[in-house]
């Protein structure tokens, strides 16, 4: 700026003289403490400075540290996910493992409540058609599993085997359509045949329609078929009314869920050695 | 009015001051005849040159008095400065006009010193009111008469001078 253009700006001029004085009059004047005004003013005036400067210091400081900390809080979040689903797979494994030593545990003792040799297989694969109910088991001949062996469970029949191999074993299912198994009414000792019909609910065939059936009533195996061991539980009773012929028309509810099926016991011992069970399930 | 010029009159304004220091009306109202200069400079010349007369001024009024430094500099500076624009923006050249202007200045100057002086504590004032309307009909009659005769003087000298050359 030149110094005519300073003349023409008279309140400029002004404002550096006034502050000029001020400077002056405060390095003469000390404060009721003591102190140089001019330091104490320079100091009040500076601080301020200092407190916006730090005051901005801090809000960046402060952004930055959030940003930074959310970073954190992003990857740890991540982490925690990870941690989070890691532990989830574990807890499934390890409560698959609890199943399993339950079930094995009840095969265990289904073991120890039937004079029956049996031998514990694992369920290795499930049909491969539809139209069939079947599975396979990872026990075969080399087990000395043969044709027509019992397959029980805790919870009660599961089926017999139809096609043994060497380290494996088919078995259809109670529920195919060509499984069949003789049973009775355990309440009213009143046998029949129960087959399967491919899916769920199995029918209970032969019952004369003046027998006492109730919905409710348990369904075990009579033993007369040659292939299961009498006393083992086919299911309950869904549904059962009078038919049109000589017999009733009943449903009966599996007690095995073959959906869920993962250890069965084979029943080694063939239907013409077979000396009967200590006490059927409940 | 050239710098050379307002200085001059600021030195002046300041030696008659020093050695006149003891002019009091009535025993108790000084007059600052270094106001009444920069006041005078400061309405013949504009703000600007006002104003720093006013500084210069005030600031060797300080350190002759043996005050603070600075506190009399911003009070003639400002005055100065305030004088100069009322100079520029009215027509002041009558004494009437002057008279008030310089009233006014003397008050605002007293206001700022002695205001200055307590804000910092380091002077007392009290009941300084008659005091101050006295320096300041003081300084307007004697600002007002001092530039009358400064601008008659040189009109007397030459009517003299032609009277004496007529008589001859």
């Amino acid at each position: 700026m030149a110094i005519a253009d300073i003349k023409l700006r008279p309140g400029v001029i002004l404002g550096a003289a006034i502050a000029l004085h001020v400077v002056l009059i405060s390095a003469q004047v000390n404060t009721a403490s003591g102190l140089p005004m001019l330091q104490v003013v320079t100091v009040g005036s500076f601080s301020e400075v200092q407190r916006g400067t730090m005051s901005l210091i801090d809000g960046v400081r402060g952004v930055w540290s959030g940003y930074v900390a959310l970073r954190q809080v992003q990857e740890e979040n991540t982490a925690l996910k990870q941690e989070l689903q890691n532990l989830q797979v574990r807890f499934q494994q390890e409560r698959a493992a609890a199943q399993r030593t339950d079930n094995l545990r009840q095969l265990l003792e289904l073991r120890d409540r039937v004079h029956l040799e049996t031998v514990a297989a694992e369920v290795i694969a499930g049909p491969a058609n539809p139209d069939f109910r079947t599975i396979t088991i990872d026990k075969g001949t080399s087990e000395g599993l043969d044709k027509d062996m019992a397959v029980i469970s805790p919870a009660g029949v599961v089926g017999r085997v139809v096609l043994p191999s060497g380290r494996a074993a088919q078995v259809q299912l109670l529920i195919d359509r060509n499984a069949a198994a003789g049973v009775l009414i355990e309440r009213t000792r009143v046998q029949g045949i129960v087959m399967g019909g491919g899916d769920g609910p199995l029918t209970l065939q032969y019952v004369p329609g003046t027998a006492d059936v109730r919905t409710g009533d348990l369904v075990v195996t009579s033993g007369i078929d040659g292939i299961y061991p009498e006393g083992f539980v086919i299911g309950t009773v869904d549904h059962a009314e009078r038919g049109v012929g000589a017999y009733h028309q009943i449903t009966v509810r599996p007690a095995v869920d073959f959906a869920r099926l993962e250890e069965v016991l084979v029943v080694r011992t063939l239907p013409a050695s077979r000396g009967g069970i200590e006490e059927p399930r409940q | 009015m050239s710098s050379a010029a307002a200085l001059a009159a600021i030195l002046i304004a300041i030696a008659l001051q020093t050695t006149l220091g003891g002019l009091v009306f009535r025993g108790s109202t000084a007059i600052d005849l270094v106001l009444i200069a920069v006041v005078l400079v400061a309405i013949k010349s504009g703000p600007v040159t006002g104003l720093l007369a006013g500084t210069v001024a005030g600031l060797l009024q300080d350190a002759l008095s043996g005050g603070v430094l600075g506190i009399g500099g911003m009070a003639k500076t400002i005055v100065g400065f305030l004088a100069g624009v009322l100079g520029r923006q009215f027509i002041v050249t009558a004494p009437l006009p002057r008279f008030v202007v310089l009233l006014m200045a003397t008050g605002l100057h007293a206001a700022m010193f002695m205001g200055l002086y307590t804000l910092l504590n380091l002077r007392q004032f009290p009941s300084p009111y008659t005091a101050v309307v006295g320096q300041a009909f003081a300084n307007a009659l004697v600002g007002v008469m001092a530039v009358t005769l400064i601008e008659w003087l040189p009109g007397l000298v030459d009517r003299h001078r032609v009277g004496r050359i007529l008589k001859r």
